[in-house]
């Protein structure tokens, strides 16, 4: 949808510069965007995550300014920064649970997307980009949790890089490229260090393609429903949805402040303010919460399948958890976007949420007893959601009538009270 | 519309309840007496240091703590810090006018707190390229009681007594942990054979099974009717008992009150940036409110065209 230009440049200066580089004339048509004037609060986390990488990037550059990447000086560089560095606690703190913030946002906008079916057709593209975006993610939060070079730090890196040996013939050569030696040591750290800071300038690339794209096929809509008359079903981006995700942002950086201000170690792990200790193994190794339900389903195969071992198998699984949804356009088979036209999908949806909130619980549990079992169930679950539920319904479920428009979805919403514009729903991911 | 928003704000609710459930992973082996809970002064959006309370906490570090763990993180002058245990606005009398009390390396009590330290500092080489050791200064951190590791070990029948600059927030609930472990000394239960030198307590982490009495055991399991204790050993005997320490404010010379200011003092010492961050923390959120009260309101006035 990308749309006429409305900019007219009215400076000598700007004209000049409209025939040489359109630069102020992007930057017009990108706040003028046509965006369909139903979009809910579910939307703004897009907004909220652009905020998020930005505060991400500016901390973490200047965290870089006094972090030492070295295994026998990096625990005390942190507490450094910590303790002697103007504001120094801030920067860590706030930087810290970015992460935390960044990832409870993106989880919000996933499952957004995946309720009201924006990887459907013409957005396929959109979507995949917004996976390899949570990959990089996934992968710098990783090694920036390494950098303070506490016990979780070490160990998780010990885990994690030890995963990659279950690769049959090359697995044991990509564990030691990782590792710069033959054990998580210096040199891991090292790389980690110069990777951390070079992946979020990836992920603000794939960002940039990501925007771009649904600049392209125009942002999806509650309704599900394509743009049909610009003038009726839109609004210009600005100032109606400046406004709106401005809002949104601030009241997300209210969460974000208490868990910094108040509560800024209630997400981390007690043992990483433990210096590394290659010689004692943590009772029980855990990674940070976002990442609970990928190590659920890492840890729920603990058995051979055939000729694959438990421990490939579990590997296997939990990189094709994420490999999944990058085909996730061609599995669900309905025509119908949004799951609020959908009654029976949208109860699998929720199930899926309570699959997805359960294997995030017993990837913090030891992997014992009914916490293996139930772990497996969910990541059945989880599986059976995208393999044969989604491709299922779309050919057995009869959803309800479509609106023909999204002004005449507004419209008809606007008769029974209003229900999108209240506040406390942009709250409620707050709770 | 009203019912996916509903499914959608109770999953939201849900996943806060789950990140709630989820962030306080439990550790495996033995089981442990959970800590009791303490009212804090550091408690709370609006908590703060109890001056008096990290005064008489540095004097138990000083007197009991320090003979085996050290405070590597810390140094003199933090103490004379603002939110520091003896910061000062402004000098006591007779101290001359220009002097500024509040920079802690011009505070006279960090000073003498530093100078008359129980160690010293190992310093050099100097011009005949040899170390030497000298009296602290404020920019000194703090010296421990070893040298290295090994020193440490060969005093402590092998065990290492952890620094304790973080140890409140290297332990799950620290600050009531360490109140807990410090007084929760308990005679061992009769089914366990405590070895020499090493003393039971209920809220240390460890596994009570290798140390049953083997008559109460039977194929690696208790038998009917006994349980494993909770709790482990550990190498530190009671440090702290009735009337140890002198206090010079008229607070009470109990274990309990020595526990108490300890663990506040070990609390400032992992955190001496606390007050701060908590002040700053109540105008950003209240400026962030105001802010967003702001933007609802345009939000409202821009949008009204349109609903």
């Amino acid at each position: 949808m990308s749309h006429a230009s409305n900019y007219q440049p009215s400076t000598g200066v700007e004209k000049w510069l409209d025939k040489r580089l359109p630069i102020i004339r992007m930057s017009a048509d990108f706040m003028d965007f046509p965006t369909p004037k139903n979009l809910n609060y579910w939307w703004t986390f897009g907004g909220i995550l652009t905020v998020c990488l930005m505060i991400q990037i500016i901390t973490g550059i200047v965290l870089a300014m006094h972090y030492t990447p070295h295994t026998s000086l990096a625990f005390e560089s942190v507490e450094h920064i910590m303790r002697d560095v103007n504001y120094g606690w801030l920067m860590r703190y706030v930087h810290a649970n970015g992460a935390s913030m960044f990832f409870l946002a993106v989880y919000i906008h996933m499952f957004r997307g995946l309720y009201y079916g924006s990887y459907k057709e013409p957005r396929e593209v959109t979507w995949m980009l917004g996976v390899v975006i949570f990959l990089l993610m996934m992968a710098t939060a990783f090694m920036g949790y390494v950098l303070p070079w506490g016990q979780m730090s070490y160990w998780g890196a010990t885990v994690i890089t030890n995963l990659f040996s279950a690769i049959p013939i090359i697995g044991d050569d990509i564990r030691t490229l990782l590792w710069g030696g033959f054990s998580v040591d210096n040199p891991t750290l090292n790389r980690f260090f110069s990777l951390h800071y070079l992946l979020p300038f990836a992920i603000f690339g794939v960002v940039a393609l990501h925007i771009w794209a649904f600049h392209t096929s125009g942002n999806n809509n509650p309704s599900g429903v394509e743009v049909k008359d610009v003038k009726k079903d839109t609004v210009p981006f600005h100032p109606y949805y400046t406004v709106k995700d401005g809002f949104a942002i601030v009241v997300f950086l209210i969460l974000f402040a208490a868990f910094v201000f108040f509560n800024p170690n209630s997400l981390g792990h007690p043992d990483n303010y433990i210096p590394a200790n290659p010689l004692a193994t943590p009772p029980l190794i855990v990674p940070e919460w976002y990442f609970l339900p990928f190590y659920a389903m890492l840890r729920a195969i603990t058995f051979d399948i055939f000729f694959i071992p438990a421990k490939l198998g579990g590997v296997i699984t939990m990189f094709a958890s994420i490999l999944v949804l990058f085909v996730l356009p061609w599995l669900d088979t309905s025509k119908v976007r949004s799951m609020r036209y959908r009654p029976i999908a949208q109860m699998w949806f929720g199930l899926f949420v309570i699959a997805c909130l359960a294997l995030g619980f017993f990837g913090g549990k030891p992997p014992e007893g009914w916490y293996v079992i139930g772990s497996q169930i969910a990541t059945a679950y989880y599986f059976g959601f995208f393999l044969i539920i989604l491709p299922l319904l779309g050919i057995l479920e009869t959803p309800k009538p479509l609106p023909r428009s999204i002004s005449e979805a507004v419209l008809k919403k606007s008769s029974k009270p209003e229900t999108s514009a209240a506040p406390g729903v942009a709250a409620a991911p707050a709770e | 519309m009203m019912k996916t928003m509903n499914i959608l704000r109770s999953f939201a609710v849900a996943a806060a309840a789950g990140l709630a459930a989820t962030s306080g992973a439990l550790a495996a082996g033995g089981e442990v007496k959970h800590p009791e809970h303490q009212h804090w002064h550091f408690d709370g959006a609006f908590g703060t240091f109890d001056q008096n309370a990290l005064q008489r906490g540095y004097q138990v570090y000083e007197t009991v703590c320090s003979n085996c763990h050290g405070l590597d993180l810390v140094a003199f002058r933090n103490l004379g810090q603002k939110g520091g245990p003896f910061y000062l606005d402004r000098c006591p009398e007779g101290f001359p006018e220009e002097l500024d009390c509040s920079n802690p390396n011009d505070n006279p009590i960090v000073k003498a707190l530093a100078s008359k330290y129980k160690y010293q500092v190992v310093d050099g080489p100097d011009d005949t390229g040899d170390m030497f050791t000298r009296a602290a200064i404020p920019s000194d951190r703090i010296p421990g009681p070893f040298a290295n590791e090994q020193l440490a070990r060969l005093a402590n029948n092998n065990a290492l007594p952890p620094d304790l600059s973080l140890i409140t927030k290297a332990r799950h609930a620290g600050p009531d942990y360490v109140y807990s472990l410090l007084v929760g000394y308990e005679e061992a239960p009769e089914t366990v054979e405590i070895a020499p030198g090493q003393y039971y307590n209920p809220y240390f982490h460890g596994d009570m099974s290798q140390a049953m009495k083997p008559e109460f055991m039977h194929d690696g399991h208790p038998v009917d009717g006994v349980k494993v204790p909770v709790g482990g050993v550990l190498a530190m005997a009671p440090p702290l008992a009735d009337g140890i320490i002198e206090y010079g404010d008229g607070s009470p010379q109990t274990v309990e009150q020595y526990a108490k200011d300890v663990t506040e003092f070990l609390m400032w010492a992992a955190e001496p940036k606390m007050e701060a961050r908590k002040a700053l923390g109540v105008m950003s959120i209240i400026y962030l409110i105001i802010l967003a009260g702001i933007l609802y309101w345009s939000y409202r006035k821009i949008w009204a065209d349109q609903h």
